[in-house]
């Protein structure tokens, strides 16, 4: 057991970088490389101590570990931290993108390099405080806090529409959290606390857990993003710096479906129960319409932006099957989705960076150029496509075997749209890579760099090791799977007896 | 009359005895020392200010004045030491902005300390003749501040707008409380509520309702706001400054005693009336707020708008929305304050520029003073983790507490609004190619600023809890 308080070391050494970053003035080339250096090795000791997270992990507590409380601002909100199974790897999910984010921005960004840096040190304190958050009222500081340095980065460093990006994004978002911090204040009313713990112990009445539901729904809906509410994604990523993408993609919208782990199933079990065959349509329309939609997109980006909604789909459907198998499965989606998706994008950056482009037709052929490249794309195509062998697949089959037992009918289309994302993925990557290279433009590409395949095959290993072995996940999150599926399915069993008692 | 009785009542006023032979004092000064005082009577006046917060905090007992007239409580202490602060702050912001701007007179500072006499009065009133009293000696000082510029056209406008729009509000005030002193035959809040606790009637009611409109005015909430625009373009800015500071805090200071304290009996009918009044104001403060260019009209409809939310808290009436109010006004003036330090730096070569789009590209220019602007702004709408998220958070979980249901969600989607305009200002400074320059920030500005801006992050998130515990202890005052 580790006695000192390694989540909130691990949460705001970032901004110990931030304040070394404040004093230098970036006005020349010198000052410049100095920023990204402190940059980069703030948040590459951020990864390391955070390892020790996981080391330190004891895989047979369902219970939260390495709690830290004490009070903080009154009313009754502390500063309580804390992991368990379930959030633990999201932390180092976000301390292991946070380097790769920063070394990818090393050449393509180059106006306030400052600032950006800056931006996203603040992002990973943020991110990683939602994750280890056990006040209610802390955990939303932080969820909408990282709203903040998102904002700016898609808007002070993103493409031609980024001023209308951001505002969707931030306008977005915002909204949907508002509602939730309502339903946060009631349920502070109605369990006395603000514990994340304690408020997973408390029954809150059948009554009230329907609007909760919806307020949570609101705020977490938006953020996975599920269809209707996902059109802010496809701008937000379009027009957003790769590493802002990868952030986005890979970290910020587990946020959402952390949410809904965290708070929705366990606190309101019979709400989820009554809604999940809206969750499971939304979930469905969501895999096979985006599916669709990227079949059609003209952008990389957005084909790879539609193609997370879909995915997220999975994980809102598994999540809601309420069933070790589906959780299990939608986490590990989550975490699988989160190197899949920012790979992909970081691909993206690294044709972008060279073309300065992102129409799929202005492609084609660069394997002939560029072998290595090639391979990679094709790996993360594959692991996107859900390719057995490689991350993405334990998570798609884990969650439609939740589902199976849950509704057989929703596994039936989810199945369906894993055909749909074969063609789109499949297509784009021929599109893009097989063919003659006909066009002047990218006759004298250049493969990989240096630094491009230091970002990238670290996330092919991990995308095939976890694809063959993912048990070292499963460890982790087993038992508090566990205990939640247990305590939600004794709740839900209860319910009718209660009801019947009266 | 017991000299007994005079000596312990001039020890709970001290602190406005102090200001008041301190102001008459300054006025000497400066008649004896002529035109260019002004700098000496201002700071003279600011240091006459906080040594009145000085006394008010140390030395002088809680207790009940002149027979109850005046009511010393943490409460009023709360809300004094913010309107003291207040008005500090806006008399060292005023100097070098006067001299500039060829209207310093020393009767500005001078006005400012009597105003805060009448605000300091407001706040502890307890019956009805010691509310007028304050509120017209602080109205009366301000009429003149807003045309203190009097060679300016706008300046003297704003000043006679809001001198005949405020002696509406003083006549239907007036009106309403001869309407509750006849109709209950009392004066003093308590005893009111323990009258009105027996039984209400229709006069009573009436009389409740329009003492509410007319304070509803002075803190310009909707629907008497029609004035706050106008004056708080049309004034100087360092009086716009002080508008939207302290006035607002000693007339909600003002609002929530005399409801709660005078009127506990009959909550649920001001209840429905605040809760009209806070829905109304933040509507109104988020959609009219969008489409302004003038950065001062927008803090006016911005300030409309967190009358709006403060008001939430009072609408809850219970300890957590009393508690909300004090956290939200204290938090509220440090953000005005900050924002009019920005707003009174923005000064080009050619002279002083009030329009959004002056601020382009900020960041780039003056990257510090675009960070504690965006912080204030970012605060403004309510974003965690700075303390205005906090404030918000206080009135609205009060709100919630007890059921308005209602008004808690109307509040947070009119937030989403606001948020809206105020991202307008953080993108104009950091999206937007860069303007011209402003001259260097005089050090002041540099300290108000900072100030402000450090307190709403990162050091609220340390002095939160005793804040937060102070005003707890000042909501008990009335419960």
């Amino acid at each position: 057991m580790i006695d000192w308080p390694i989540l909130s070391l691990v949460t705001f050494a970032p901004l110990v970088g931030v304040l070394i970053i404040l004093p230098i003035k970036d006005d020349n080339a010198l000052a410049r490389r100095n920023i990204r250096n402190v940059a980069l090795w703030t948040t590459v000791i951020t990864f390391v101590v955070s390892l020790f997270i996981w080391i330190g992990f004891d895989p047979s507590n369902p219970g939260f570990q390495m709690v830290e409380d004490s009070d903080w601002v009154g009313s009754g909100i502390r500063y309580h931290m804390g992991v368990d199974g379930i959030s633990m790897l999201f932390v180092i999910l976000t301390t292991f993108l946070m380097p790769i984010c920063i070394l990818a921005s090393w050449e393509s960004v180059q106006a306030r390099v400052k600032e950006y840096m800056i931006a996203f040190l603040v992002l990973e304190t943020l991110v990683v405080g939602v994750f280890c958050a056990l006040d209610i009222v802390l955990f939303y500081i932080f969820f909408e806090g990282s709203l903040i340095p998102m904002f700016l980065i898609i808007g002070v460093w993103g493409g031609k529409r980024r001023v209308y990006a951001s505002y969707k994004f931030f306008l977005y978002t915002f909204l949907g959290s508002v509602l939730m911090l309502i339903a946060i204040m009631a349920m502070y009313w109605d369990a006395g606390t603000s514990s994340i713990p304690e408020l997973l112990q408390h029954p809150f009445p059948a009554a009230m857990q329907p609007w909760l539901w919806f307020a949570f729904f609101a705020s977490f809906a938006v953020k996975m993003p599920m269809w209707p509410v996902h059109t802010w994604l496809p701008d937000a990523h379009v027009e957003a710096p790769t590493a802002g993408s990868v952030i986005l993609a890979g970290i910020l919208l587990k946020l959402g479906g952390y949410g809904f782990i965290r708070f929705s199933l366990p606190m309101f079990p019979l709400a989820s129960a009554d809604f999940a065959p809206l969750v499971y349509t939304l979930s469905v329309l969501a895999i096979v319409y985006t599916s669709l939609v990227a079949l059609m997109q003209e952008d990389i980006k957005k084909l790879i932006a539609y193609s997370s909604v879909a995915h997220m789909g999975f994980v809102t459907m598994g999540i809601f099957a309420a069933n070790a198998q589906g959780v299990q499965g939608a986490i590990f989606q989550m975490l699988s989705h989160g190197l899949v998706s920012g790979a992909l994008f970081l691909c993206v950056g690294v044709v972008y960076d060279r073309m300065h482009t992102r129409e799929i037709a202005a492609y084609g052929g660069l394997v002939n150029r560029m072998p290595h490249y090639a391979t990679v794309m094709l790996i993360f195509t594959m692991a996107n496509v859900g390719l057995p062998g490689t991350s993405g697949f334990v998570g798609e089959f884990l969650t439609m075997m939740g589902v199976y037992q849950a509704n057989t009918w929703v596994a039936v289309f989810a199945a369906t749209g894993v055909i749909f994302s074969a063609a789109y993925a499949l297509w784009l990557y021929r599109r893009v890579i097989w063919g003659v290279l006909d066009k002047d433009s990218l006759r004298s590409i250049l493969d990989l760099s240096g630094r491009e395949k230091l970002l990238l095959y670290p996330l092919v290993a991990l995308v095939i090791f976890f694809g063959v072995y993912p048990m070292p996940v499963f460890n982790a999150t087993a038992a508090s799977v566990e205990a939640l599926v247990n305590s939600y399915s004794a709740a839900v069993h209860a319910a009718p007896a209660l009801a019947s008692a009266h | 009359m017991t000299p007994d009785f005079v000596s312990s009542s001039l020890a709970i006023v001290a602190p406005e005895l102090i200001l008041a032979i301190g102001a008459m004092a300054l006025l000497l000064i400066g008649l004896f020392m002529g035109e260019r005082s002004a700098p000496t009577v201002s700071g003279l006046a600011a240091a006459l200010l906080v040594g009145a917060g000085l006394v008010l905090v140390t030395v002088t007992p809680d207790g009940v004045a002149f027979g109850g007239s005046i009511i010393l409580d943490p409460f009023a202490r709360f809300m004094k030491v913010l309107v003291l602060i207040g008005s500090a702050v806006v008399i060292v912001m005023s100097v070098g902005f006067a001299e500039r701007e060829r209207f310093d007179r020393f009767e500005f500072p001078v006005l400012i300390v009597l105003s805060t006499i009448g605000m300091m009065v407001m706040i502890s009133a307890g019956d009805l003749i010691a509310l007028y009293l304050g509120l017209e000696l602080q109205s009366l000082a301000v009429y003149v501040v807003a045309a203190i510029n009097r060679d300016s056209v706008r300046s003297t406008e704003a000043g006679l707008k809001y001198f005949v729009l405020g002696a509406l509000s003083s006549g239907m005030l007036l009106y309403g409380a001869s309407l509750i002193y006849g109709f209950t035959g009392q004066i003093q809040f308590d005893a009111i509520a323990s009258l009105a606790a027996e039984g209400r009637s229709l006069g009573l009611i009436i009389g409740l309702v329009f003492v509410l409109a007319g304070l509803a005015f002075k803190i310009s909430a909707v629907p008497f706001h029609m004035w706050t625009p106008d004056v708080y373009e049309g004034a100087p800015t360092p009086v716009t400054a002080f508008f939207a500071g302290a006035p607002k805090v000693a007339a909600m200071a003002l609002l929530t005693r005399f409801t709660v304290e005078g009127f506990g009996p009959l909550t649920p009918d001001w209840q429905q009336v605040i809760v009209f009044i806070s829905i109304a104001s933040m509507a109104f403060g988020s959609f009219a707020a969008i489409g302004q260019r003038n950065i001062k009209r927008l803090m006016a409809y911005s300030s409309i708008g967190h009358m709006g939310y403060a008001l939430v808290g009072l609408a809850a009436a219970n300890v957590s929305g009393v508690r909300g109010v004090l956290i939200y006004m204290a938090i509220y003036m440090t953000m005005t304050l900050g924002t009019f330090a920005v707003i009174l730096s923005m000064r080009r070569r050619d002279g002083v520029v009030e329009e959004i789009d002056d601020l382009a590209g900020l960041s780039r220019t003056n990257p510090v003073m675009a960070l504690f602007l965006t912080i204030l702004m970012l605060s403004l709408a309510g974003l965690p983790p700075l303390a205005g998220f906090f404030a918000k958070y206080f009135v609205f979980v009060a709100a919630v507490q007890a059921q308005l249901y209602g008004l808690a969600v109307i509040g947070v989607l009119a937030s989403a609004v606001g948020l809206y305009y105020y991202l307008r200002l953080v993108k104009v400074m950091w999206f937007d190619e860069p303007a011209e320059s402003f001259v260097p920030m005089a050090m002041e500005m540099r300290v108000v600023l900072g100030a402000a801006a450090l307190f709403i992050f990162p050091v609220y998130l340390f002095v939160g809890p005793s804040i937060a515990a102070a005003a707890e202890a000042a909501a008990r005052s009335f419960f």
